[in-house]
């Protein structure tokens, strides 16, 4: 469903993202984990089309992202990490003008944002302008318009963060039912817990690189880990001697 | 020392903005130079001529040149207390700073200084500039020499102050009173209606009419009413006739300067103490959002019948950006001074000595309504440059949405066009027409006047919203700062050129009509007459069409 080749960002001498190749199945739920600045978000907004690749190529569904822009972004939700929302739009306005950009309208939009709304228990602010939202509800209404076109895919940018473990908890049961309805997630994630109970597939991201590609299983046996955690497998890739830095520093 | 190390991050901010790529790129350092010397040199001489010429009158002279220099400042300090009450409620209330600085163990007394002089900072750098070329006048002419200059910074310095405090004052009683986003909404109507009255009055007295010498009806009363100080208690009055004295009187008065010293260092104790005991209980206050439910139902409504033949995703975006302008304050609330400037150039129109004689002058009526046209021109660019290059600013935080969704860039930017054009081609046929009916233009010129304004208001338009794109303001939040950035500067240059090639382009058959009603009485269109109107139209539709290109393009090389 979503296939990446070479996929390259340069930002000067930088480079950001350094030739991914990568396929997320139709109907998977994939987790996209890495350190700070391993270029987890610069990838998933070439994946949306919102930056250009400096070179390589994304596909979604079968479509080119840089050759046919639209029919790749009708299939596509994107759920950005800061939720930049029109401040002067109310809730329910919002969802709308969203369907709209995705060509749909009518009785079954207005249909569709209600059960959003109430879904992610909005429906109250539903008439109120967003300047009024705190970052938690902003995000839920973000989320809220990736899924109101009903999109084949999602691609999902630390979904967790703002969120309460409420929201959080029904956020993994969206996402893990829209993926048993043959829907696909691609989502980048520092919440390593999150990512080893809800993803089917993950890859460890450092430099710009993928580190390490798979099921739990593969990345324990790729990293020789055992029956490791995530977590201990994470820093094994990454090569985390941070918590010893950590109790030297507590210790002062 | 604690101030010390509460300014120092915006010092470092200012500097490395100077030191960033691009930001003083050579070809806008020189623009911005050469503009900024020729309104110095502009200013200077204006005033050098004027001060020249009191100098040699007897008695009068100096109290004139006194006159004119309170006037100024009392203008100037005016317009300080106004940029001062709203720069405060940034710095104060709603800066991102502010919720480090607050948690961090920064001295009450530390913070509001260093957020005191901040404010003093953003709200006076302009008119301390303007005061440079206008003190040079004045130093020059009455040979103030070289102390004139530490005199001069010794003497403004205070009037400066006195304002920031009190400006700063208000608004922590305004936080205080209403919450900190309702208080924005409330100052910048207030801000722009009062800037707007304020000129409205200005013209409507025809200040034109004190030129003339059947006015002074009494010497003695004019010299009384001169040697009266205008505001006596106010520290621009102070400020004025200290310069003054030094620059004529025999002795220096040290009452003026020590005035205006204590009086600043009092309100600066008294905005202390208001801080103090107001500032926690305002600041809580400033993070309290606002509750606004809002019924679109209304917008729906009128709008949809409208925008029905468009595309969904286009009706939505144009539904979209109608309701975030009528919604967002320091949008709308410019048409305020749309209105102003508009009534303004009307009036001017009206009060031209056209009809002053028994016949009309045929020849001086078709030349102002000819020249009109650049006028109307420009004043439709002042609109565009308010009203539409904002626009693709306006989208910058909100950019990953519309680029990750299937609208095409295309749509996008026509929609922004339409949306922005549509209001600008009534307004433009209204003032026209109107115009023209005042001057009592002929069915010839009324046709070349529409027809002309018609095409050049596409253009306008076009030109806004390109330069808008090419010349991008992603982070500021207040549209009504985004015109006037280095884009907004370029787009109005760019606008006076073209206005100017159409203006000497059509010079050729307004003659030939001319020269046609004076000879032979009637008008025949001619070959000449057919090309120029053609190469305009050309003209106009190249300068739609490509600076909607140059935009797009740009837009696609957008990262967010």
């Amino acid at each position: 469903m979503v296939r990446l080749e070479g996929l390259t960002k340069t930002y000067g001498s930088f480079r950001a993202v350094d030739g991914i190749d990568l396929h997320v199945p139709r109907g998977s739920l994939y987790g996209f984990i890495g350190p700070n600045g391993a270029g987890k978000t610069t990838s998933l907004r070439m994946i949306a089309g919102i930056l250009k690749p400096t070179s390589g190529r994304v596909w979604l569904g079968g479509d080119d992202v840089s050759e046919d822009p639209m029919a790749a972004k009708q299939r596509l939700g994107f759920i950005p990490d800061r939720p930049f929302v029109y401040e002067k739009l109310t809730g329910g306005e919002f969802l709308r003008f969203v369907a709209g950009l995705y060509g749909q309208d009518g009785e079954k939009v207005e249909k569709r944002s209600d059960e959003l709304l109430e879904l992610f228990e909005l429906t109250p602010w539903k008439n109120e302008l967003v300047e009024a939202y705190s970052h938690g509800m902003r995000q839920k209404l973000i989320i809220s318009s990736a899924l109101v076109h009903r999109p084949e895919v999602i691609v999902v940018d630390e979904p967790m963060v703002g969120l309460d473990p409420r929201g959080a908890r029904l956020l993994k049961d969206i996402f893990r039912g829209f993926v048993e309805r043959g829907g696909t997630v691609l989502m980048s994630t520092h919440t390593l817990e999150v990512a080893q109970v809800v993803c089917d597939r993950m890859a460890i991201i450092q430099g710009g690189k993928i580190a390490a590609e798979g099921t739990m299983d593969d990345l324990r046996k790729q990293t020789e880990s055992g029956d490791g955690s995530l977590e201990d497998l994470f820093l094994k890739v990454t090569g985390g001697a941070a918590e010893k830095e950590l109790a030297s520093i507590l210790e002062g | 020392m604690p101030l010390l190390r509460v300014i120092v991050p915006k010092l470092y901010t200012a500097r490395a903005r100077i030191r960033q790529p691009g930001s003083f790129s050579k070809g806008k350092t020189i623009t911005i130079g050469t503009i900024g010397l020729l309104f110095w040199a502009v200013v200077f001489g204006v005033l050098y001529r004027m001060l020249r010429y009191f100098r040699g009158v007897e008695e009068i002279g100096p109290l004139l040149a006194g006159k004119l220099l309170g006037l100024m400042l009392l203008s100037f300090i005016s317009i300080l207390l106004l940029s001062n009450v709203i720069t405060a409620l940034s710095s104060f209330f709603l800066a991102r700073d502010l919720e480090l600085l607050v948690s961090s163990p920064v001295d009450w007394l530390h913070l509001y200084l260093a957020k005191l002089g901040e404010t003093m900072v953003h709200s006076s750098w302009m008119v301390a500039l303007m005061t440079v070329p206008m003190l040079a006048a004045y130093g020059i002419v009455y040979d103030g020499g070289l102390f004139f200059v530490p005199f001069s910074l010794l003497v403004l310095t205070p009037m400066l102050m006195v304002p920031a405090v009190i400006g700063s004052a208000i608004t922590l009683i305004l936080v205080n009173a209403f919450p900190a986003r309702r208080t924005r909404d409330i100052l910048s109507i207030i801000a722009v209606g009062s800037a707007g009255v304020l000129v409205l009055l200005f013209r409507l007295v025809k200040p034109e009419q004190l030129a003339r010498p059947e006015g002074f009806q009494n010497l003695l009363d004019f010299i009384t009413i001169l040697r009266t100080p205008t505001s006596p208690y106010l520290p621009s009055e102070w400020a004025a006739s200290t310069i003054m004295e030094f620059l004529v009187g025999d002795s220096l008065d040290p009452l003026p300067l020590l005035l205006l010293w204590s009086t600043a260092g009092t309100v600066v104790v008294i905005g202390a103490i208001l801080h103090r005991f107001m500032y926690a209980n305002g600041f809580t206050k400033a993070q309290e959002g606002s509750e606004r439910f809002v019924k679109g139902s209304l917008w729906e409504k009128v709008l949809r019948p409208f925008t029905r033949s468009l595309s969904v995703a286009k009706r939505e975006f144009v539904i979209k950006d109608i309701k975030l302008f009528f919604r967002d304050t320091t949008q709308w609330s410019q048409l305020i001074l749309l209105g102003v400037l508009v009534m303004i150039y009307l009036f001017n129109i009206r009060s031209l000595p056209l009809f002053t004689g028994e016949e009309v002058p045929f020849f001086l009526v078709t030349v102002v309504s000819f020249l009109n046209l650049g006028l109307a021109g420009f004043v439709l660019a002042a609109i565009a440059a308010r009203f539409v290059f904002p626009a693709i600013s306006l989208e910058g935080r909100q950019m990953w949405l519309l680029r990750s969704s299937p609208l095409d860039l295309r749509s996008m930017m026509w929609s922004k066009y339409w949306i922005g054009t549509v209001p600008l081609v009534v307004l433009a046929m209204v003032i026209t027409v109107f115009t023209n009916v005042l001057l009592r233009a002929t069915p010839f010129m009324m046709a070349v006047g529409v027809g002309t304004i018609f095409f050049l208001t596409l253009a306008i338009s076009a030109m806004a919203l390109g330069y808008g794109a090419l010349f991008p303001q992603f982070e500021t939040e207040n549209a009504a700062q985004i015109p006037t950035s280095f884009g907004g500067l370029v787009f109005m240059m760019s606008t006076v050129a073209l206005l100017g090639a159409v203006i000497v382009i059509l010079a050729l058959p307004i003659y030939e009509y001319l020269e046609a009603v004076r000879t032979q009485g009637t008008v025949r269109i001619n070959a000449t007459m057919v090309t120029a109107f053609g190469l305009v139209a050309a003209l106009c539709v190249a300068a739609t069409i490509v600076p909607i290109q140059i935009g797009l393009k740009k837009m696609e090389t957008f990262e967010f």
